[in-house]
C-alpha cells in the first residue's frame, strides 16, 4: 500500500471519529482512500471535504473540543494555512492529529518531496510559546503505527500531535502490517477520558470552557508556565530514536523520515569503502533526542545532518553536540531527492575524506 | 539477493502498473519490496518512471541513482537512465521510437519489440506484460506463478478474467527477447 493510503486505513482502524481535509498533492490519496472506504457506513467515522484548509482545521478544533478523536492532513502550503487553527488548538490544549506530507517550498513551491518544514513543525509554526508532538515516519509501516501513537500522545498530553512525512513516504508502496480494529470511543468512554474538560453538555457538573483566550496577563503567564511544565514532561518521557551501526562509528549521519532511509544505503556504501559510518534517526522531532546525540558526540569525530532542506534540523544537532565535534549539513533543495551516493560524496567533502 | 530496478517510459504505457505487479509478485514469494513512483503533473504522453526494489533483506533507500536493471520504453528515458545502470548490470529496451540506441559496452543489453508484438497480437494493452516477460526471461527474479498470484492480489475481482491474457503476454515476451550485448 501507499503511505498515504495507509494513513487513511490506520485512521479508520484506530477508531478515529472524524477526518476534515482539503486536497493537495502529494497527500490527496489520504482523503481519496477515506472516501472510497466509506468508514461512515462501517464505524460511523465522519469524512468531510471542507471548503478550505482554514475551515478544515477549525472543524478539527470544534470536534476536538467535544473530546472526539479527530484529524486532518495536508501538505506544506496547506499546513501554512492551518497554522492559526493549530496554535489555537495548542492554546486550548486540545488533542488532535495533523498529518503533513511535506513538499518543496517556499510559497506554492513544487509538488515533489522535501523536508524544509522542520522549523515550522518543531518550533511552532503559529504564534505563541507552544510545541506540537512531532513524529517522523521513515516507512509505510510507521505511517500506520504513528496514527495510533499520535492520537495516544495527543490525548495523554492534551496537545496536538503531528506526523511529519514527505512526498517519498506518502507516495511509495511497501509491505505493511495494518493495526487491528479498535472500536470508536463510546459516550461513556469519552466522558471518562475527556469529561473534565470536553464540551459535552454540562448535565449536573460544573461547566467546561474551551478557550485559548485569557485577558489577564498574569493568568496567561500562569497558563504558559503550565504549558511549559507539560512540554518538559514530554521532553523527559516521550523521546524516540533509532541508532543504526553507531556502536563502532567514527562518523554519524543524523537524518529523519525519507532521508533516514536514503542514509541507510549511504552507511552501507561507506562501510564497503572501509569508512565507519553510522546513522542516528530521530523518530520524535519534538521532543528532540538531544541527550542521545550529546552522548554520541563524545564517541565520534563528526556528524552530518542530512535533510532535504537548506539545513534546519542541523541547528538542533549542533545545540545537542554543543561544539564537541564538527557538525555539518548536506541536502538537496526544492523537491530534489538526494541519492545515497550523493550523500556519501557530501559527507566525504564535509569532513575532507 | 537485492534487485534494484528502474522502469521508465511514457505515461499510459503501463510503467507504474508493471512496477506494481512486479512488487506484488515479490511479496508473493515472501520478499521485501518497495515501489517509488515519479509523481507529478504528467499524464498520458508525459514521462513516467518507477523504482522497484525486491530484496531478501530490509530495504534501505527507496530512491536510487544506480540500478541493477533499467527497463526503458522511450528515448527520453534511455537518455536519462542508461548511465545509471551499474557496470555489469542489465538494460532492457523496446526499440520502438528509439533513434539513439544504447551505447554502453560494460552492461548487458537486451531488446524486446514490445509495441510491435502487442500490436501483432491485437491488443496494445498487453504491452507492459510483454516487456515484463522479456525482463523475467533475462532476470528470473520472480516466478511466473507468483506474478499470477500478484495479479490476483493487485487487480480487483472483476478484472480477474483478464489474468490468463496477461500471463500469455508474459510468455510472448519471454520468447521474444533478443540479446544485443552480453558480458
Amino acid at each position: 500500500m501507499k503511505g498515504n493510503e495507509v494513513i487513511a486505513e490506520a485512521a479508520i482502524r484506530c477508531g478515529c471519529d472524524g477526518y476534515f481535509g482539503y486536497p493537495i498533492t502529494p497527500q490527496s490519496e489520504v482523503m481519496e482512500t477515506l472516501m472510497l472506504r466509506k468508514p461512515w457506513e462501517e464505524t460511523g467515522m465522519v469524512v468531510l471535504q471542507a471548503e478550505s484548509e482554514v475551515a478544515a482545521i477549525n472543524m478539527v478544533y470544534g470536534a476536538a473540543a467535544c473530546g472526539k478523536k479527530v484529524m486532518t492532513s495536508s501538505s506544506s502550503p496547506g499546513i501554512s494555512l492551518k497554522q492559526e487553527g493549530i496554535t489555537y488548538l495548542a492554546g486550548a490544549e486540545l488533542p488532535c492529529l495533523v498529518v503533513d506530507v511535506v513538499r518543496g517550498g517556499p510559497g506554492l513551491g513544487t509538488i515533489q518531496p522535501a523536508q524544509s518544514d522542520y522549523f515550522q513543525a518543531t518550533k511552532g509554526g503559529g504564534h505563541g510559546d507552544y510545541h506540537l508532538i512531532v513524529l517522523a515516519p521513515a516507512s509505510v509501516q510507521e505511517m500506520n503505527d504513528f496514527v495510533d501513537l499520535g492520537f495516544e500522545l495527543a490525548f495523554k498530553y492534551r496537545n496536538p500531535a503531528m506526523i511529519l512525512s514527505d512526498g517519498v513516504i506518502g507516495q511509495m508502496m511497501e509491505k505493511v502490517e495494518l493495526s487491528p480494529y479498535k472500536p470508536r470511543w463510546t459516550d461513556e468512554e469519552i466522558e471518562k477520558i475527556s469529561g473534565s474538560w470536553a464540551l459535552r453538555g454540562k448535565k449536573n457538573r460544573k461547566r467546561n470552557i474551551v478557550t485559548s483566550l485569557e485577558l489577564d496577563s498574569y493568568g496567561q503567564e500562569k497558563f504558559n508556565l503550565k504549558l511549559q511544565a507539560k512540554y518538559r514532561e514530554i521532553e523527559a518521557k516521550e523521546v524516540r530514536y533509532e541508532e543504526i551501526a553507531c556502536e563502532d562509528a567514527d562518523y554519524v549521519l543524523v537524518a529523519y523520515g525519507s532521508s533516514a532511509r536514503i542514509c541507510q544505503k549511504t552507511v552501507k556504501l561507506a562501510r564497503e569503502q572501509g569508512i565507519k559510518l553510522g546513522l542516528f534517526r530521530p523518530i520524535t522531532l519534538y521532543p528532540f533526542p538531544t541527550e542521545a546525540i550529546t552522548k554520541l558526540a563524545g564517541r565520534v569525530k563528526g556528524m552530518l545532518s542530512v535533510e532535504m532542506s537548506a539545513g534546519q534540523m542541523v541547528y538542533d544537532v549542533r545545540l545537542a553536540v554543543n561544539g564537541k565535534v564538527k557538525v555539518e549539513h548536506y541536502g538537496r533543495l526544492g523537491g530534489v531527492i538526494h541519492a545515497p551516493e550523493e550523500v556519501l560524496e557530501g559527507f566525504k567533502s564535509a569532513f575532507g575524506l | 539477493m537485492t534487485e534494484e530496478i528502474i522502469i521508465a517510459g511514457f505515461g499510459g504505457q503501463g510503467v507504474l502498473s508493471m512496477g506494481k505487479i512486479l512488487a506484488y509478485s515479490g511479496i508473493m514469494q515472501d520478499q521485501e519490496v518497495s515501489w517509488m513512483p515519479s509523481y507529478g503533473p504528467e499524464m498520458r504522453g508525459g514521462t513516467a518512471n518507477v523504482t522497484v526494489i525486491i530484496s531478501d533483506e530490509r530495504i534501505s533507500s527507496p530512491v536510487l541513482h544506480k540500478f541493477d536493471t533499467a527497463i526503458i520504453l522511450n528515448q527520453q528515458s534511455l537518455d536519462k537512465f542508461e548511465e545509471g545502470v551499474k557496470p555489469g548490470g542489465t538494460l532492457l529496451y523496446d526499440p520502438n521510437g528509439i533513434t539513439r540506441p544504447p551505447m554502453r559496452k560494460d552492461i548487458n543489453i537486451y531488446r524486446i519489440e514490445g509495441a510491435r508484438l502487442a500490436a501483432e497480437n491485437g491488443n496494445p494493452k498487453i504491452f507492459n506484460m510483454i516487456i515484463m516477460g522479456g525482463f523475467l526471461k533475462v532476470k528470473p527474479i520472480v516466478k511466473v506463478e507468483n506474478v499470477e498470484k500478484g495479479l490476483q492480489k493487485s487487480l480487483p475481482e472483476r478484472h480477474h478474467k483478464l489474468i490468463p491474457m496477461n500471463i500469455d503476454a508474459i510468455r510472448i515476451g519471454m520468447a521474444n527477447v533478443e540479446t544485443e550485448n552480453r558480458l
